[in-house]
Order: structure tokens, then sequence, then C-alpha cells
């Protein structure tokens, strides 16, 4: 494995958490050269950042060779009494892959599918991702980057139970077949299962040739399946990070600075020693820590904690004032990212054009699960229990702190309570924390986030200001459009920089979705400003997406109005050469009745989107009282994502998209007053409830492409669709988030 | 010392009186399917029930069920075989599932009570529980399945 070894990289220093925010992985686009000399780099340590094909393709070196397990590679293993386990190296925060990819698995495997078991990975360098070379989940990228690798090894140890039959009864290999875990030979009526066959088949060396079904031919894939772990989820089985116990198991909070990059001067630990139960306070670098026998006396003694803090530079920070800011730097060109044509030119020339200003807030992941994580921390190793999506890059930090080599960290991944993009974290800011902790605890130790803590814990999805001119031609068609777009970038001073920001200083991640829109706009310009803002911020279910999802279908529905045009036909018109979206968006019309009366005080609004290789569109149907309460009647969704693996799966990800699209647009936002975050919890974060969740409707496009992304791409479109419903139920533009019911009243006028 | 019911059987903790039930049943007892959510009645992951009817964990002190019958989602059913249990299997209902704990409190508390529950009366009974996830019209659907369901499993 020397290639391997030429990948081992030095320690590099990190930032400290509050200081200037690492952020992401944006996979679709990345060279896989270019992310191997990043991610070696993460988190210092020795960081094996690497795909390596052989790898995934064989057993684990810990995997029993006496015969009784097979275990033909890293991602499956059969016993005796028929089980099949399937391993899974990505994380199951929801969005079903312990189910989807144990179908891709099982498609060329042909096991009994009520055999089926999931297991979480060990952090492996076999478990690297196949596009970005690290272990993690991310992106929307867990089908399309593991499409082929799960079928392959399935379709090896098939072939390898088929050969070890074929040898027991002396037949050609290519006489038997496959079926609910059995071998059968057809001429003989011989079969023998496949935990009969364990044995044998471990003697056997794999395949050099592993062809692949015809998807034509799958029976599991692309059928809706129901999910695996719903059993355990409904029980009380079901083990998330929170829910870990070790043996001597102590509880953790920690107080974190107040505003961000914040110190501690000094502290009085005098009251909070009194509470029973507590064994240590200490300082540890994210602030000081309370270590007690349970998590209640932990939060307790953490009140009575007298803080003095150095605030630092950003006492001041004030996103009131960083909205002014930002609007007044819009009025100025950035960077250019995207140049077409001549817009200038255009412009100029236009019969008409309109200008319009948009703003989005700060915004929490707010999972369900607070943040966690268990660490067991001895002298020759670490052990880590946690749900995290990114494995590689947590084991590098945690053994930097542990002062231990990366292979005497283990990462056991739990399921996740929701992860949205927070559990990624480029400095891993949650497991670190938490491996400092352990070293004062001196015992199994878990450090529990309150709500409270995860909501000011930063990281956020970045505040964002765009500014669009359009020109329009006398016929009313968009022949020129400009694009300003004002924002932190999520990837400045971090390890991923070198490929997500271009040599001009441009972060792909800032302008996508407006960049790369797919409408036939001849004149365009899209460029960007980068401010420093010490927020540590990252990405937030779509990333970019999230905020040009919104702006860029937004202006483009002023557009259509201010020429006169219907909304669906000028976005049809311009989709001329984008024959993906074309269909999705004629799609959702139709289905969604366009056109078609409504009752009265009712609009109807569409966006598209395209993200993460997906295609999307949205129609919106929403009125709005008096009072400028928002009601969302119902919400059309078509997506073409390629092939599907699990089509119910995919309905389940469009219908969280919607809702988690709709929360941004409706009910939160994170703001900051002297440098400290305003929001405590959900009664000044709020959630969408069940009363205001709408009829959803999700039609998938029928597809023979390769699979694309699903947990994300159902957010962008949201917003914008919505807006767009209000603007055709009251004529009032709504044109920043969360919308406001005292910007919708009657009588006033919608504010930019 | 505090004694009550716990599914059924009876426990005693050494906790302090004031602990919220919510870590009483996770941290001392063991039982983890009743979850951590936001620690204000916001949120409805903490649901159990006390005496037969829904509360938020979370903010009930230890005192208040001395004596009384606490059932968590552990004890919703032995075997999934609660009609809630089997409609939530049939529609597919949870995400990351950390809610759905609470969810299912909360829908078998409105089921008893109204064993035919209208959209409207889901509405009222559901939207003290948060799903980030956005599962709602699954588990509208599934209530509705669980209500059929108990009518099938009568007429069987």
């Amino acid at each position: 494995m020397n290639h391997l070894d030429d990948l081992l990289k030095p320690s590099s220093q990190l930032p400290s958490p509050g200081s200037s925010p690492l952020s992401p992985v944006r996979t679709s686009r990345i060279a896989r050269r270019d992310f191997l000399k990043t991610s070696a780099a993460i988190g210092g340590g020795l960081c094996i950042a690497a795909y390596v094909p052989e790898l995934a393709a064989r057993p684990l070196e810990n995997t029993p060779a006496d015969g009784t397990v097979f275990a033909p590679n890293a991602f499956v293993r059969v016993t005796p009494d028929d089980s099949v386990t399937v391993i899974v190296n990505h994380s199951e925060m929801g969005q079903g892959i312990y189910t989807s990819l144990a179908m891709l698995l099982n498609e060329e495997l042909g096991a009994d599918w009520s055999k089926i078991k999931v297991e979480a990975a060990p952090v492996d360098a076999a478990y690297n991702h196949t596009v970005n070379g690290i272990q993690m989940t991310g992106g929307s990228t867990t089908t399309p980057s593991e499409w082929e690798r799960f079928r392959k090894m399935g379709a090896m140890a098939r072939l390898m139970l088929l050969d070890a039959a074929a040898q027991q009864w002396g037949v050609a290999a290519s006489e038997c077949r496959v079926e609910k875990g059995l071998v059968l030979h057809a001429a003989s009526g011989r079969k023998a299962t496949y935990g009969s066959l364990v044995t044998a088949a471990s003697q056997l060396k794999p395949p050099a040739n592993i062809p692949l079904k015809d998807p034509r031919q799958f029976t599991l894939v692309g059928k809706p399946t129901r999910r695996l772990d719903t059993p355990s989820k409904i029980n009380g089985t079901a083990q998330f990070g929170l829910d870990v116990r070790l043996p001597g198991m102590l509880f953790a909070v920690v107080a974190r600075p107040p505003v961000f990059g914040g110190k501690v001067i000094s502290f009085d630990a005098a009251e909070a020693l009194k509470i029973k139960g507590v064994r240590a306070v200490e300082q540890i670098p994210s602030g000081v820590a309370v270590v007690a026998d349970r998590f209640w006396s932990a939060k307790l003694a953490r009140e009575k904690l007298k803080i003095s803090w150095n605030d630092g530079e950003n006492a001041s920070l004030s996103t009131s004032k960083m909205l002014e800011d930002f609007s007044r730097q819009s009025a100025s060109p950035g960077i250019v990212a995207k140049k077409a044509g001549d817009p200038a030119a255009a412009l100029a020339a236009a019969a008409k054009t309109i200008t319009a200003e948009y703003d989005v807030p700060y915004l929490a992941h707010a999972m369900m699960e607070p943040l966690n994580c268990v660490v067991d921390l001895r002298a020759d190793s670490c052990e880590i229990w946690t749900g995290t999506q990114f494995e590689t890059v947590d084991r590098a930090n945690a053994a930097q702190v542990a002062g231990l080599p990366p292979e005497k960290v283990q990462i056991h991944t739990t399921l996740l309570g929701g992860g949205f993009g927070r559990r990624a974290n480029p400095v891993s800011d949650f497991v670190v924390e938490a491996t400092h902790v352990a070293k004062i605890a001196k015992a199994p130790v878990k450090v529990v986030w309150t709500r409270e803590d995860d909501l000011a814990g930063g990281w956020y999805r970045p505040m964002w200001h765009d500014r669009f001119v359009a020109g329009l031609d006398a016929a009313g068609n968009p022949v020129a459009w400009t694009h300003t777009i004002v924002g932190q970038s999520i990837t400045e001073g971090t390890p991923f920089a070198s490929y997500t920001i271009n040599k001009e200083g441009v972060d792909s991640t800032s302008v996508e979705g407006a960049a790369d829109i797919l409408y036939g706009i001849p004149h365009l310009q899209v460029d960007l400003h980068s401010p420093k803002i010490g927020v540590p911020v990252q990405w937030w279910r779509s990333v970019g997406h999230s905020h040009t999802g919104f702006s860029v279908e937004s202006f483009f529905d002023e557009v259509a109005h201010a020429g006169r045009k219907d909304p669906y036909e000028l976005r049809r018109s311009l989709l001329a050469n984008q024959p993906r979206m074309a269909a999705v968006l004629n799609l959702v019309a139709e289905k969604a009745g366009w056109g078609k009366p409504l009752p009265p005080g009712r609009g109807r609004g569409i966006a598209t989107h395209f993200s993460f290789d997906s295609y999307v569109a949205q129609v919106i149907e929403a009125s709005v009282e008096k009072d400028g309460t928002v009601r969302v009647h119902r919400v059309v969704c078509a997506v073409d994502c390629g092939r599907t693996v699990n089509p119910d799966i995919v309905k389940a990800q469009m219908e969280g998209g919607i809702i988690f699209g709709l929360t941004a647009a409706l009910k939160t936002e994170i703001t900051l007053e002297n440098g400290r975050v305003q929001q405590k919890n959900f009664h000044d974060y709020q959630m969408l409830r069940m009363f205001e969740s709408p009829e959803i409707e999700v039609y998938i496009v029928p597809s023979e492409q390769n699979p694309t992304g699903v947990g994300e791409p159902g957010v962008p479109p949201v917003a914008s669709a919505l807006t767009n419903a209000i603007f055709a139920a009251t004529g009032k533009r709504v044109r920043r988030l969360p919308i406001r019911a005292s910007d919708l009243v009657a009588g006033s006028e919608a504010k930019s | 010392m505090t004694s009550f019911f716990l599914n059924g059987k009876s426990v005693t903790v050494d906790d302090d009186p004031s602990t919220p039930l919510l870590w009483v049943i996770r941290d001392s007892l063991g039982l983890t399917g009743t979850k951590f959510g936001c620690g204000m009645a916001l949120c409805g992951a903490c649901t159990v029930h006390l005496d037969g009817n829904a509360i938020r964990s979370c903010v009930a002190p230890l005192s208040r069920v001395a004596g009384k019958h606490v059932t968590t989602i552990e004890g919703l059913s032995s075997d999934l075989s609660h009609p809630l249990q089997l409609a939530w299997i049939e529609v597919d209902v949870p995400q990351c599932g950390y809610c759905q704990s609470g969810q299912l409190m909360s829908a078998a508390v409105l089921l008893k009570e109204n064993p035919k529950p209208t959209d409207k009366d889901i509405d009222e009974a559901m939207s003290g529980n948060i799903c980030r996830c956005g599962t709602y019209s699954r588990i509208r659907r599934a209530i509705h399945r669980a209500a059929e369901i108990v009518v099938e499993k009568r007429s069987s």
C-alpha cells in the first residue's frame, strides 16, 4: 500500500473554534486528486484520504478467518444462520440510506430481504467515500457515490456463493442461479442455503470480473421498500448518540462563551461544586466543563458557575447592522463568478429594467437530537460514540487532542437524530471538545448540549443579501440579468478552500444555484462579495442553494410579472435547452393544475431549482389572512433524480425537504445583538408544526440516468414557490425571510 | 427515595424529587426511548403517559409521579403490536426517528380518547410535537390508518 503512505501528511495547524470558520465538502464537482491533497491536511494528525477500491473489496483485518463468517469484502457478512449483515459506511440521519444501500447490495447478492441486517461501519480507509476519499456523509452524495460499489460488493459475494455450491455439486456455476438466499441447480433440483455455504465460500478467491445486472433486470432497486430501521425507531430501541451508556460513564455540560471567539478570564466554581454529584469543574479550550454523575447535576451546577469572559473582537456584532452593510456592499459589483455576453450594454439597451434586493438570515440546523458525544479516553486508546457525518475528520481531530495516532482512535457511529450538515463539522467542534472533557473526567464521559447550547453554538447557514437587475426587451423577455451576492464564505480559511475557492476568490458554494442557472438569458453576470465576520458558518441542508433558490426564483417571478408573462410559461420558454428541467416543470404544472381557478384569496406560486445534480420544481398554493398569517394549503413537487433506489424514500426526502424549506421561509432566523445570539429555544426559534403542515404531493420523473442527490434538492425552491404564491394571492412581494406577518397585513407594503 | 410504576413495574429511585422525570427515566433507570429535545415542554420529544395522560417529562418533577403509573415508548407494546406501531410501519413514518417516541405517545392518547380523529383533531393533539425531518403528513396518515386498524381488529 505504498501509494497510501504517500498520502500521509504531517499535522497542519487548525484554527481554534470561534476563529475563522472551517467548512464542508461540496462534493459533486470536486476533482478527487485535489480533494486528496486537502483532506490529507484536515484536522492535522495523520489522515489517510483516498478511495482505494482494493481496500473495500476485501474483508477488514479483524474478520474471523476460521470459516464461521463469509466476509468477501468490507461491506457484507453472511453467517451460517443465513443472516446477512450489510456494513454501511454512511451515517443514517433520516435519509434512509441504511435501507437504500442495503437494497443496492442485495439487488446483486440475492439474499432473503427479511434476513438483512445493517451495521454501522467502523472508521477505516476501506469505507472512504468513492469521490471524496474520506469517510463522510453529505452533499446528497451517498446514493450517487455508492450506486456501483454496493452492487459490486453484493455481486462479489453472490458469485463466490454460487461457485462454492457448484464446486460441492460438481456442476458448472453457470448452471446455477440464486433466489432469496438459496443457490439452486435446476437440472438436478439441488439447493443450498447461503448459510450452509459460508465455510466453503470463505475458502474461495474473489472473482476478477464482477459483471453487474442490467438495471432493467432489477427486482428490488426501484421498488418502494419499507425502511429497515422503522421498527427500532418506534419501540424505543434505536440507539442515538445521546442514548449511549457505558459502565462508569459520567455526564458533562460546558459553559461556552456568550460571544463567538470569547475566552475565559477567570471562573468561580465554589457554588457549582456544592451540587450533589459534581465531580469536576475545569477550564477547557472551548469554555468551562462541568462533569457530574448525572446530566441533571451537571446542568444545575453550570447555572451556579460564575465566569468572567473576555468577549474579544466580536462583542459588537449585530445582524441588523450587517443587513445595512450587506445592502451597501451590494450596490457595487463584487468578484465576477460568471459572465456571459455583455450585461452592461444589454441593460443599457433594454426596453425596461427592474431591480430588487433580497435578504435571508443566519439559520441554525436545529436537529431534534442536540449535539452530544461520548468519549472513553485511555492511555493508549480512545473510543468515541457519536452521531457524526465526518468520521475521518473527527478521528484525526480527536487523535490530535488525545495525543494518539488516528488508528488508536475508534469512532462508533450511532444513529443521528438529524444532521442537516451540522454533524459534518470541519473542526469537529463537538468531538474535539468532548475529547478535552474526557481528559479531565478521567472516566468515560458523555458531553450533552442543551437546546440552548445547540442554537447558540454557531456554525450557521450564513446571512445572505442578493441584489438583482434585469433588463427586458420590448416583448417582455429577460435579455440581461445581473446578480450581486453578499455573504460569508463557508470554506475560506479551511483546508477545503483550495478546491471551492477559485484564484479570483469566488467560493463556488456561495454562488451555486446562481452562477449556474439553467434559464437561457443571453447577457448575465453573477458576482460576489465575501465579507469576513466572526460568526462560524457551515453547510446547512442545500448549502448555497438555500439562499439562491429563494432569491433567483423570486426575482425570476418579478421579471415574469414585469414583462406581463405567465411565470410558468416564461420559465418553460427559457428552458428550451434544458429538457430534464423542462420535463419536471411541465409535470409539476400539470399536477398542480396550473392556470385553473382557485378558491378566493388563494394564490399559486411556481419555482424550479437545479441542485446536487437533481431537477426539482414545486407549485405552492397559499393564502394570507387579514392579520398577515400565511396559510400554506398545498405543495406539489416534481423531481428528476435519475434512477431511484427506493421511490418511497425519495418521496419522504422531498416531503421533509419541503417542511424544512417552509420552516426557513416562515419561521426561523438567528439574530445577534452585541455579539450575542438572541434565540434560546423552540419558543423563539420555532419549527413548523402539524397544524401548519400542508398537503404535499411528490411526483418522480422516470429516468434511466444514474442517481443524483435527494436529501437536499427538495429544499431550495420552497421559499420562492411560497413567496411567489403570496404575490399571486395578495400582490405583495416578499423579499426577506423569514416571511413576516407585519409585511403582509392589509395596507402594508412588503419591505425589501 | 421516590417510588412509582414504570411500564407496569414498581421502581424506586434516589434522585432529588425536583429532578425532571425525563432524566430519571433515561439516566437513572436506563430507558432511553424517551428523548430530550428542548427541556421546556416545547417539542414533545419527551412525551410519556402519566396515569394515561400525555405529559412532557422534561418539565415534570419526579415528585409529581410518586405512586403513579408512568408509561414510556418501551411500554406502548411489547411486540410492535399497538395499532399505531402497525400503522407507523405501514406508512413508513420515521426518518431520523428521534421525535417518533414522543409522536407515538401523543398519538396514543389521542386515539384512546378519540377513536376516529379528524384532521383537525390531529392538528390539535399533535401540534405540540415537533418533527424537524418533516414527517407530519405521514404521521397524519398513520394516525388515520391506526384508527382503521383498531376497527379491523375489533371486527375480525
